[in-house]
Formats: C-alpha cells, structure tokens, sequence
C-alpha cells in the first residue's frame, strides 16, 4: 500500500515537538544573565539624603554593595532593608561600603523609609533616573556587588538576605586587590 | 464555606464530564439512546456547576472573601468594583474556569443543534467535547484550584495586576478565549468523522461554519489585545511578536488556511487529509498556545505562572496530537483527492499557494517563538530571536498573501484562460501600478510601502471590479444600485463575507505598512514651560500633579498639545505607583487621529516637578489598524450568516 509509510509519519512528526517542549520543564526562563557582570560598574555621582556628595569612582579599592530601592516597593524593598542595616554594620569596618540608590520615588516618602529602618549607610536618590539606567535596573530592588576593582561581579533580583550578602561580599574580600 | 462549595462543584463537574464522555462514546458504540441522553444531561450538568463556580468566584470576589486564595492574590480592598469581576479571569485559575465555561456553552450549542440533525456524527462529538472539558475541570481540580483555601485569613487583599485594570480586560479574553474554545467544535466533528468513516462531504461544510466563528471571535480577540497593548502598555505599538500574541496568532493562522483549502474540498473533492490536518493543528496550537502562557517555559510579557500545570498540558497536548494524527494516518486510504490538479494557473492552484504560504508564517512564528527552546536544548545559550527575524522572514510572505488574496477569488478554477486573466486582473494591476509609481513621484521613498500600496490597489480593484459586474447583472433584473448590492450581499454572503474580510485586511495592511514606515518619536527632558517640536506639533510641558487613587499613587504630568492649526490640547500621561508592583506602571495619554495619533508616556520626572522626561510619539496611520479590524469582524458577522441559497 503507497501510503502505509504515512500511518507512522504522521504522528511520529510531532514527537519531536513535544519533546523539545517538555525539555522546557528543565529550563528556567527568568534567568537571563545580565551583560553588565564582569564589567566596570558605570560611575556616578550623587548628592545623598544627607547632602554630602558621593561618588563611586572614589570608592575604588573598596567592595561596594549597590542597592536601588523605592519607598513604594511593597514589600521586598522593606523585607530586605533591614538586612542592608546589618550587613552595613557587620561589614562597613572591612573594606565594604554599602551604597543606596532610590528610584522613581517622592522625597518626603523616602527620607520616611529610611527613617522607618534607620539606614546609617549612604543613600541617595536618582535624581533624572540615569543610574538605574546605566546598571540595566529593571524592578527595585535590585543589588549590584562591585569588586575593588570597580567591576560589577554579581546581581541580585528581589530582596537579599544576609546570608547572600555576607557570602557575596566574603567571596569579593577574599580576593586580591 | 465558598473554598468547599466550590471544590465540591468543581469535583462535581468533572465527575460528570469523565461520565458523559464515556455515556456518549457507549452510545455510539452501542446504539444505545439511553446512554446517549444521559451523556447529554451530563454536558447540562457541567454547565450548570461550572456556571455555580463562576458564581460563587464572582460572590467571592464582590464580598472580598480573602479566605479564598485566589480572590486574596487578585484584588485588595482598593480595587474598582468594575475590576473586581473582571479580575475573575485575572489570572490562571480564574482564567481556565472561564475557558471551561466558553466550551461547556459550546457543548450544549452543539447539543442543542445537532442532536436530532447528525445521528452518527453527534454521539462522538458530544464524547470528545466532554473530553475536553473534563481536562479543563481536571486543570481546576489538581494543579490549579481556583478555589484554594487561603489560611491565616490575610486582612486585605494583594491586589490585581495593575495591567489588567483596563476595559479590554473584559473583551479581550472573553473573545480570546470564545476563538480558543471554539476550535474545540470543528476538532471534534474532524475527530468524530474520521472515526465513523464519514469523512464526506457534511461535516467539511459545519465543521466550516464552526471555524468562521471561531476565527472571527480569535480576530476579534487579536485586535482587541493588539489596542489593549497599543494604549495601556505605553511603548506605542500594537504587536510586538511577543511568545504569548504568537501563539493566538498561529492558530489564527492555520485556521485561515483551512477556510480556503476547504473550499477546494468542497468544489473538487481535493485535500481532504491536509483539511482534516490543519484542523487538528488549529486545535493542538489553541492548547500550544494555552501551554506556552501557563507553563512559564518561555518568557513573556504575558506569562503570568509557573508550575505542575505545565506538565498537565503538555501530556494533553500529547495525547491530542498524538491521537488525532494517529487517527487521520489510520484513515488516510480513504482520504484520497477524488479531483486532480489541472494547471498551475487555476483558482485551485492560488489556494494550494495561499496555504502553503499560511502555514508557512505559522511554521516561523512556531520556529521563532520556540527558538530560545531550541537553542538552549542545542548549543545550551539561550538566544531570542526578536521582532527583526519575525519582520524579516513574514514580510515577503504577507506580501505574497496580499497578492494571492486578488488573484484567488477570481481566476477561474481548474484552468483559466488567457481571456480571464485579461478580463479580471489587467485592470486592477494597471490600477496598482500606476497608484505606486504616482506616490514615487510624490516622493515616498519606502520600498515595502509602495509595494504594499500596490498590491492593496491591486487587491481592492479585483474585489470592486466582481463586486461591479454581479451588481451590474442583478440590475438587469430592475434592482436599484441599494437594492442590488444589498441583495447580493445576503444571498452569496459567504463570498461577499469573503471580500469583506479581505478588505478589512487591506486596511489593515495599510495601516501597518504606514506605522511602520512613517512613525517618529523622540525622548526629552523637559523643564516647566519649555517646548519639544516633532512633526509639525509643538509639546509643551506644564507642570506635575501627584494623586492619591483608591488602589495606587499617581503622578500625572500636564502637556499642551498643538499644531498651529487646530487648537490647544492638553494631554495628561501619569505614573502608577501600586504598592504589590516592583516598577510604576506607565498612563498614558493620546490623542487618536484618522492619518496620525499623537501618543505621550511620561517617563522619570524631578522630585519638585520642576523636569520631566517625556516620550513622543506620531504614530501614522494606526487607527487605521482598528477601522480595518472593524471591517473585518464585520465581514466575517456576515460570512457566519446561514446561507440563503448556494451560490450559483
């Protein structure tokens, strides 16, 4: 029979389909690498709540824990601000500087933020949002952890907990400068 | 109370779905009525709870029962009373409730119309349908229980995605998903013919009149989402080949290709296995399509879960594709052409093209959309391939589509002479031709412009030109030019149904043409009372406004708009600030013009509302996109029409 090669073809052609899609189970499509790791950190300088200027071309030689964040970022902004806190402590005597940077934010709401959690680390805000521009800064928060060198070595989506802060920073520290 | 009840019916609905299915498979095995009856009260059963589902999630969400996870994840206290029933289909549970319920009313329309028409195909059709809807109620039962208790009771709500706080939110997915679950008819008569053996002539032309319906609900819902993307995303464009619109739109695509090749079946008795294959691959995309959205296995816009459900609907999908194609290749002696192909140049010829060429743009949407899939499981990077691959490879293909869609109505079937090829398209391609060489001449530059224009030209002479001649012989019969048109408009509604359809196409080809070609923008900051010029307006910025809303903060930015020769127009684009949401959400505000829309998104702005950046868009001939669309539902309204008597 001419078309008895068809009785198997047919369906057999869409096997391959369904098993393209089910490898897509093993895959997870919000990992998307950002470009920026593994290159300088863009510089910046800004004038902080406080009114000192800052830059971070004059934090070189230090590691440096960038976290933009917005008082109106319910809730992970507020999970993780008092992790920022503690990791400033623990760290600000090692060779670690922690550096906020509010986004798209009101003034009178973000000074309360960092009333709220007691921030004693360095905070600014971003002002025509050209920071959050520059590191690729999608949804707050977001962490960028900057090696001595002033290259970007790690990204952080979504809130940080201490463990993942003290293991990035320890990670950098160890490392020559 | 609401979580029990609910999963209770739910439970309920599926327990009767498994059984009518199974009732009516016996009965057409057995002959039996009684089974037959009994697997219909079923499909009125599963109706009836699945509408007390909705009932009690539409209680649910009206009383802010936040005991009831999905209504706590979906609306706090702050959201409008309007969102909040629209919200019921928010998100993945809610949305395949509403998917059960669009194909549990599809069930009992069949019930209803071809109980006593189609003895042997009806019992296996009523099967299949339960079928499926008992997969939907099994989604509901196991992997996403839209009524999940939620325990401690949390004080408010998390509120709904702020994107979804739109009017197209009740639109959109409702026509969406009527084209989705429609498919489901035609799927089942293809299923039922093959497995009686009756893959004749009857159920080719319900199983058509079911996928106009469908089609037209999936235009319907493709062009409502393309607006909804157009004035609430705030990037100014209207699609944007994102997985989620490629997958609505591939089996619009197939779907697109069966209405023509069923033509060729019904005239010459050809195609009858490629028919019934790209019924089954309209089917097998919806679930794709259902499966990509939920599976969280491709990024999107649009994905809104991940989770088990993936899983439930890959070996579904499985089963289907599997099944059906198992089931046509089984049968495929019987599905020999019965017609022969007489010459290339031939109406069937045109057809055989224009589906080749649909299915075509649906393989490299396909091909495009699961590239990042493929690359992974290959060379193990993840590689998108974006809007240029998608524009590249479809361009030529629509564009040889246009072109097919003036030939093929007209030339002649089996063979056509040189006579009717002169007599039908001489006109029409001089028509074309001389339109594009005059907009040379007036300085459009733009290849893909001109070439579109003309074939629109082209296109629109060969329908005037048919649509000129029948007028014309009803008149010998005394009719006025009202009366005539009107009378051939009813009577041969499916053809002329046709060309209206095919025009609204053009329409809105040319909308996308000119959008694409002659759209500017530009990005500024601005400081209080100074001016940015773009395309003959002048914007001016006016100050900042920040307001508190009943569910989110928004800054609004203030914007006069002119032109020199209208008046003054002030336009408002805002930020949304929801406190569940990581990133403000963009208002934006426009004002809509037949040749141009003038289109702000305010971007960042000063703390002191001093400066504010602001982008500027003259989208050009955009709306053409919504007057094109509205031609062609009403186009397809007609075709869908019960005939009034065959076409001579």
């Amino acid at each position: 029979m001419r078309a008895s090669w068809l009785r198997w073809a047919i369906p057999a052609a869409v096997v391959p389909v369904l098993m393209l899609l089910a490898y897509g189970f093993k895959t997870n499509p919000r990992e998307i690498p950002s470009p920026l790791l593994d290159r300088p950190a863009a510089a910046f300088t800004v004038t902080t709540f406080a009114g000192s200027p800052l830059s971070l071309e004059g934090l070189r030689g230090k590691v440096v824990m960038l976290n933009f964040w917005a008082s109106w970022c319910r809730p992970a902004c507020y999970e993780e601000a008092p992790a920022l806190e503690r990791t400033w402590r623990e760290y600000k005597d090692k060779g670690v500087v922690v550096v906020g940077i509010d986004i798209q934010d009101r003034d009178e709401a973000a000074r309360a933020f960092l009333a709220e959690f007691g921030h004693s680390f360095p905070n600014a805000p971003d002002p025509a949002g050209r920071i959050a521009v520059d590191y690729g800064v999608y949804g707050v928060p977001e962490t960028f952890f900057i090696d001595r060198n002033g290259r970007v070595r790690f990204k952080q989506v979504g809130a940080l907990t201490d463990e993942l802060a003290r293991q990035r920073l320890d990670t950098l520290l160890k490392e020559p400068s | 109370m609401i979580p029990e009840l609910g999963y209770g019916a739910t439970v309920a609905a599926l327990a009767l779905a498994v059984w009518g299915a199974v009732a009516a498979a016996g009965a057409a095995r057995t002959g039996r009525t009684d089974l037959l009856r009994s697997g219909e009260r079923a499909a009125v059963g599963v109706w009836v709870l699945i509408t007390a589902c909705i009932a009690l999630m539409l209680y649910a969400f009206l009383t802010f029962d936040f005991s009831v996870r999905y209504v706590a994840f979906n609306t706090n206290r702050g959201t409008p009373f309007y969102y909040r029933i629209t919200a019921l289909w928010g998100a993945l549970e809610g949305s395949i409730v509403l998917w059960s319920w669009l194909l549990s009313i599809y069930a009992l329309i069949v019930v209803g119309q071809y109980r006593r028409r189609q003895p042997e195909l009806y019992p296996w059709v009523l099967s299949v349908m339960l079928g499926v809807l008992a997969f939907f109620l099994l989604v509901m039962t196991v992997p996403a229980p839209p009524f999940e208790r939620l325990s401690p009771i949390p004080p408010d709500g998390r509120g709904l995605n702020p994107l979804l706080e739109d009017s197209g939110m009740i639109t959109h997915p409702v026509a969406l998903y009527l084209g989705f679950t429609g498919f489901t008819v035609p799927f089942a008569f293809a299923v039922a013919a093959l497995i009686v053996r009756r893959t004749g002539e009857e159920w080719i032309t319900i199983t058509r009149r079911w996928t106009i319906i469908a089609w037209y609900f999936l235009s319907l819902g493709l062009l409502i989402g393309g607006w909804w993307s157009y004035h609430v995303l705030g990037w100014g464009g209207y699609w944007a080949w994102d997985p989620v619109e490629n997958a609505a739109f591939m089996p619009w695509l197939t779907a697109t290709a069966f209405l023509h090749s069923v033509m060729i079946q019904e005239r010459r008795h050809m195609l009858k296995l490629w028919n019934l294959g790209l019924i089954f691959l309209t089917f097998g995309l919806t679930l794709f399509g259902t499966f990509l959205t939920r599976s969280g296995i491709i990024g999107s816009v649009h994905s809104f879960t991940q989770g088990s459900i993936g899983v439930f609907f890959l070996a579904f999908l499985a089963l289907v594709l599997l099944g059906s194609f198992s089931l046509l290749a089984s049968r495929v002696d019987r599905l020999r052409a019965e017609g022969v192909l007489d010459s290339v140049v031939s109406r069937e010829s045109m057809f055989l093209l224009n589906n080749l060429f649909l299915v075509a743009a649906a393989f490299t949407v396909f091909f495009g959309t699961v590239f990042p899939l493929l690359s992974e499981a290959v060379r193990g990077v993840k590689v998108s391939v974006g809007a240029p691959f998608f524009n590249l490879v479809n361009i030529p293909i629509f564009l040889a589509l246009l072109f097919l869609m003036g030939v093929g109505p007209l030339i002649a079937w089996r063979r056509a002479s040189a006579e009717n090829l002169k007599r039908n398209f001489l006109k029409p391609v001089l028509a074309g031709v001389v339109v594009a060489a005059i907009m040379r001449g007036l300085g459009v530059g733009n290849a893909l412009v001109l070439t579109a224009m003309a074939l629109v030209v082209f296109v629109a002479g060969t329908i005037s030109l048919d649509l000129f001649r029948a007028v014309r012989t009803r008149r010998r019969n005394g009719d006025g030019w009202a009366a005539a048109t009107l009378g051939l408009l009813l009577r041969q509604n499916r053809r002329y149904g046709g060309f209206i359809v095919h025009l609204g196409i053009l329409v809105i080809a040319l909308g996308v043409a000119g959008s694409q070609a002659w759209s500017v923008q530009t990005e500024v900051t601005l400081q209080k009372g100074q001016t940015v010029d773009l395309g003959g307006y002048h914007v001016r910025f006016d100050g900042l406004e920040a307001t508190e809303e009943s569910n989110h903060a928004k800054v609004t930015g203030a914007f006069t708009l002119s032109n020199g020769r209208r008046g003054e127009t002030v336009l408002l684009p805002g930020r949304k600030f929801y406190p569940q949401e990581q990133t403000p959400i963009a208002a934006v505000d426009y004002r809509l013009g037949f040749l141009e829309d003038v289109y702000l998104v305010l971007g960042d702005f000063s703390r002191d509302g001093s400066q504010a950046t602001v982008k500027l868009q003259i989208n050009r001939m955009v709306s053409w996109l919504w007057i094109g669309g509205l031609v062609l539902t009403l186009g397809a309204a007609l075709a869908i029409l019960p005939e009034a008597r065959r076409p001579a």
